[in-house]
């Protein structure tokens, strides 16, 4: 409201202006606002990120601005302006021609924007032909679009077809045809949040070149807060529809001046945060549904800070000195009071037990087509009662398939052995006694699978308490009610289906399926990649906390380093089935470390990052049923000593007490060639 | 799109509508499921309480009225041994009504086990099993219901076996495929690291979560069953006389179209016609409902 006016008599100094714009959606014959006012403005050549929670309307944003809501959604008033053109005022043709020439959109999922029939060349060139241009022009206009987004050998991959691209390579096809015709919007919805770390890094390296590259402006929505700061110059955090935010990305996450973003930024496990350090900010409540009727400000119900004005008076935004803050208080917005206490019980130092699980030499191999698939080769590794070991690497490292190995639901190759508490487990989970099945169990990633969405939530806890705990009864219904409220559910969720609620509840109710038997160890198979940060970080306290209570051992698979590092105190780092490095969570992360740990670590997008010397893996991660000889991760090591890296595989060694390094480097090198990175950029 | 399926608060969560209750909803605002339940409810009514309303003793002859057009006495005309058509369509809706009904739910008892079998074991078991099945689908309905009279003797027993095994691998192999993709699902792993044994993880874990599928298989099915009843009752090989049933009405009667005495035919004829008709609207329709 305050800025959108006087942008507006320069013509197209803005390439993207959205002025009071109101977008409904129609369910079940109601119209329900989804976008309630919302102004912003993107100059020309600029990034601008808009952040926020799932449900707050971000893609919503996106498909308004070339008009292309689904078909229940209207857009109920304000103005639209693309690079001074009106586009509420375009007929189809014009539109059309708009969505063709000016604005270009990259999707979350690259899998489904390519057509899976058609060969990559053919879908280049055919934007091409739309512009006129045929035959050989056309194709060599696509190879050059290839190689502007990094793509080597362009012929060989427009002979191929999308599913035989990996993800990281969709996504960059995916934008070369954005950019294929030149446009001056373009509009990354999530575009990195399916992909690998190492992955997502490369696709973010590449879009900030072609940014220097291009005069485009760039629409930069994800729900990763740490992406849209290294990639944006200003960010709008939206809620609820509304803008709560606004201003330079730097100023905004550093001195948020708004309770919401102030919250949004402490659900972060940031600097190196350990779950023994204090538990992570929550916030309470939930975002208003789509269409709620807000009489005052969105965020009220859910800020500690919020009086009686706030509830009844919808609060303007408030010009700062070129940045804008929705609240009333936006000067004391940073003194909003802890959701969560950050003080925890320090845990009791616990004497050196005896491993309550114990691999030695597990193997799994798969026949794929004919060739022998090595996913898990030769792990080995102890894990102590009331421990967690992080397990992190790319997908197709192995980490899931070694998880499925211990609970037995996939047997291992013969030879390896299992122990827990001593005793050596069957290979197979029908072999195992009830005790040793209830002892280890499982909370898987999506809880949407993973709870039958035909029971009820009491059926669903109640059953694993019958199985796994032997209760029956009054007993049962007890425990039942006890552990319903340590995972911090109420009774009015036991009746509903899994369906009738949000993603947290959901892996609350999966949680507290694991906990039903008391188990030992739980292994956590990415519980939080599909949830929201505030959401995140409520499931992270609860794992700590029932942990400190139950002294349970937890397997925490995750890509989220920040995540890992929280919870872990263990990490094993594995490449293509191997582990690689294994140690103190605390010497893997500050070093020194393996190689591929290093990349790891830089891949990550971090909040307060000041330009790092980024270390960059090329190419794809090599096929486990062909691994590269000797070190197998000698094709992409940047730090790769010679021929001996080719023809030796090397031993897992030890390099400190509990740390070892699978690598030819000797630890002292490692220490010295790390730190002279980490000193950069002081 | 992510916008339209949003997480809402759960607050108002136990205000949303159930699955079944959204899937009734949609099924009342369907045309083509409505046309067709009217259809069938119909026959249902005419099966229950047909000899209440019929005019005419439906097996009651009339030498002297015999092959009489149809009039406002006699709607449907009479047939050669002067029994009332209209009466006679009306009551023949009752056998057909109660086998192929039962046909298809045997097709389906015993097609959904077989499926869940399959689907659940996978490897040889659904191989060995897979191929028998499809051995059976193999042979026409007509050849085994041959066998059968041979082996059981004509009734309407033999009838509901025979419909109800050769359509029950037909229905194996949809819910085979759809209990396949469940499997997948963590629910299941889930339930095997609870050491549930494979009737329950079968049965109660995986069978609520395909019933959908299942529910459109039968309906479609039942429309099958109809139309193989008449034709076995056309045959000979299905329900005896005297039953005013339609098929064994057509079979005893076509002959005398070439007289010119279609009445006797066509009313009967149209009947199955409505009657399947009707059926595989209410199949359209629950698909419709269920796959929105």
């Amino acid at each position: 409201m305050t800025n959108s006016a006087q942008a507006r008599n320069t013509k197209a100094e803005n390439a993207l202006e959205l002025s009071d714009l109101s977008v409904a959606y129609r369910v079940a014959g109601r119209n329900r606002a989804v976008l309630r006012n919302l102004s912003l403005n993107i100059k020309q050549g600029e990034a601008y990120g808009l952040v926020g929670e799932s449900g707050c309307g971000k893609s919503t944003v996106a498909l308004t601005v070339v008009r292309y809501l689904p078909r229940n959604g209207s857009i109920s008033g304000g103005a639209i302006s693309l690079d001074g053109q009106n586009v509420m005022k375009l007929d189809g043709e014009a539109l059309r021609r708009a969505r063709a020439e000016s604005v270009s959109m990259v999707y979350q999922d690259p899998g489904k924007a390519l057509n899976p029939s058609i060969r990559v060349g053919r879908q280049l060139t055919e934007i091409f032909e739309l512009g006129g241009i045929t035959g050989q022009a056309a194709t060599e206009r696509a190879i050059a679009m290839l190689n502007r987004v990094r793509i080597s050998d362009p012929p060989s991959v427009m002979q191929r077809y999308p599913h035989q691209l990996s993800g990281g390579m969709q996504q960059r096809v995916a934008i070369a045809m954005a950019l294929a015709n030149d446009p001056s919007m373009l509009i990354l919805d999530e575009p990195t949040t399916g992909l690998d770390a190492t992955v997502e890094a490369e696709v973010l390296d590449l879009i900030a070149q072609l940014r220097q590259e291009l005069s485009a402006s760039i629409l930069f929505i994800s729900h990763n807060l740490a992406v849209v700061s290294n990639m944006c110059d200003r960010v709008g955090v939206l809620y609820a529809g509304m803008l709560v935010e606004e201003g330079p990305t730097e100023i905004v996450f550093n001195d948020p001046r708004h309770p919401y973003t102030v919250a949004l930024l402490r659900c972060l496990p940031r600097g190196g945060q350990r779950k023994d350090q204090g538990r992570l900010d929550t916030i309470p409540g939930f975002l208003p549904g789509i269409g709620a009727d807000i009489k005052g400000c969105a965020f009220a119900d859910r800020c500690a800070l919020a009086d009686d004005r706030c509830r009844t008076e919808l609060p303007p935004l408030y010009d700062l000195g070129g940045r804008l803050s929705r609240c009333f208080y936006h000067d004391k917005a940073q003194s909003l009071p802890r959701a969560t206490p950050s003080n925890v019980p320090a845990p009791a130092p616990k004497p050196a037990a005896a491993p309550v699980l114990r691999v030695a030499g597990l193997n799994k191999t798969y026949a794929s087509h004919g060739h022998a698939l090595r996913a898990v080769k030769d792990v080995s590794l102890d894990l102590r009662p009331g421990e967690t070991l992080g397990l992190v690497g790319e997908s197709g490292s192995g980490k899931t398939t070694f998880a499925r190995l211990l609970l037995g639901l996939v047997p291992p190759d013969d030879g390896g052995t299992i122990e827990l508490e001593g005793k050596a487990l069957a290979p197979k989970l029908e072999n195992r006694g009830d005790d040793q099945v209830k002892a280890m169990q499982i909370v898987f990633q999506n809880p949407d699978s993973a709870l039958n969405r035909s029971h009820s939530i009491r059926h669903l806890i109640g059953r694993a308490l019958k199985r796994l705990a032997g209760l029956r009864g009054k007993a049962l219904e007890a425990r039942l009610n006890d552990l319903v409220r340590s995972v911090r559910l109420t009774d009015r969720h036991l009746a509903v289906k899994p369906r009738q609620l949000s993603g947290g509840l959901k892996q609350r109710v999966a949680i507290a399926r694991a906990f039903a038997g008391d188990p030992r160890i739980v292994v956590c198979d990415e519980p939080t990649s599909a949830l929201d940060v505030s959401v995140q970080a409520a499931i992270l306290n609860l794992l700590a906390d029932l942990q400190a209570k139950e002294d349970v051992s937890y397997i925490f698979i995750s890509h989220d380093l920040g995540v890992v590092r929280y919870l872990s105190d263990k990490i094993a780092v594995l490449y293509l089935g191997r582990i690689m490095e294994i140690g103190p969570s605390e010497q893997v992360f500050s070093g020194p470390h393996h190689p591929y740990t290093e990349a790891l670590l830089s891949a990550v997008p971090k909040l307060d990052q000041t330009e790092t010397a980024r270390i960059r893996l090329d190419g794809e991660i090599p096929s486990a049923t062909n691994p590269p000889s000797g070190c197998v991760f000698h094709t992409r090591c940047p730090r790769k000593i010679g021929p001996i890296c080719e023809q030796q595989e090397p031993p897992l060694s030890e390099a400190q007490p509990g740390h070892s390094i699978r690598c030819h480097i000797p630890y002292a090198e490692l220490a010295r060639l790390q730190k002279t990175v980490v000193a950069e950029p002081a | 799109m992510s916008a339209v399926q949003t997480t809402s608060p759960a607050q108002d969560d136990t205000r949303r509508r159930s699955p079944l209750a959204e899937v009734l909803f949609s099924l009342m605002r369907s045309r083509t499921f409505l046309v067709g339940l009217a259809i069938v409810l119909f026959w249902v009514a005419c099966a229950l309480f047909g000899e209440h309303f019929a005019p005419y003793d439906p097996l009651a002859d009339d030498i002297i009225n015999a092959l009489a057009p149809p009039s406002s006495e006699h709607w449907f005309g009479t047939d050669q041994i002067g029994r009332d058509v209209f009466s006679r369509v009306i009551v023949g809706s009752r056998d057909i009504l109660t086998v192929a009904p039962l046909a298809t739910l045997l097709a389906t008892v015993a097609g959904t086990a077989l499926g869940l079998l399959t689907g659940y074991f996978r490897g040889i078991v659904d191989d060995v099993v897979s191929r028998i099945l499809e051995a059976f689908m193999a042979i026409p309905v007509v050849i085994v219901a041959l066998l059968a009279i041979v082996a059981l003797g004509t009734s309407k027993t033999t009838v509901i076996i025979v419909i109800g095994l050769s359509f029950a691998p037909i229905i194996a192999r949809t819910v085979r495929s759809a209990v396949l993709a469940e499997r997948e699902l963590d629910y299941v792993a889930a339930a095997q690291l609870r050491h549930e044994s494979a009737l329950h993880t079968m049965f109660v874990e995986i069978l609520p979560n395909v019933i959908p599928p299942i529910l459109v298989e039968t309906t479609v099915r039942l429309g099958y069953a109809i139309f193989a009843v008449a034709t076995l009752s056309f045959m000979g090989f299905g329900i005896q006389p005297p039953s005013p049933d339609w098929g064994l009405s057509i079979s005893s009667n076509y002959g005398m179209i070439g007289g010119g005495f279609w009445w006797t035919v066509l009313f009967d004829a149209l009947a199955i016609a409505s009657l399947v008709i009707g059926v595989n609207l209410v199949a359209d329709g629950v698909h419709g409902a269920l796959n929105d």
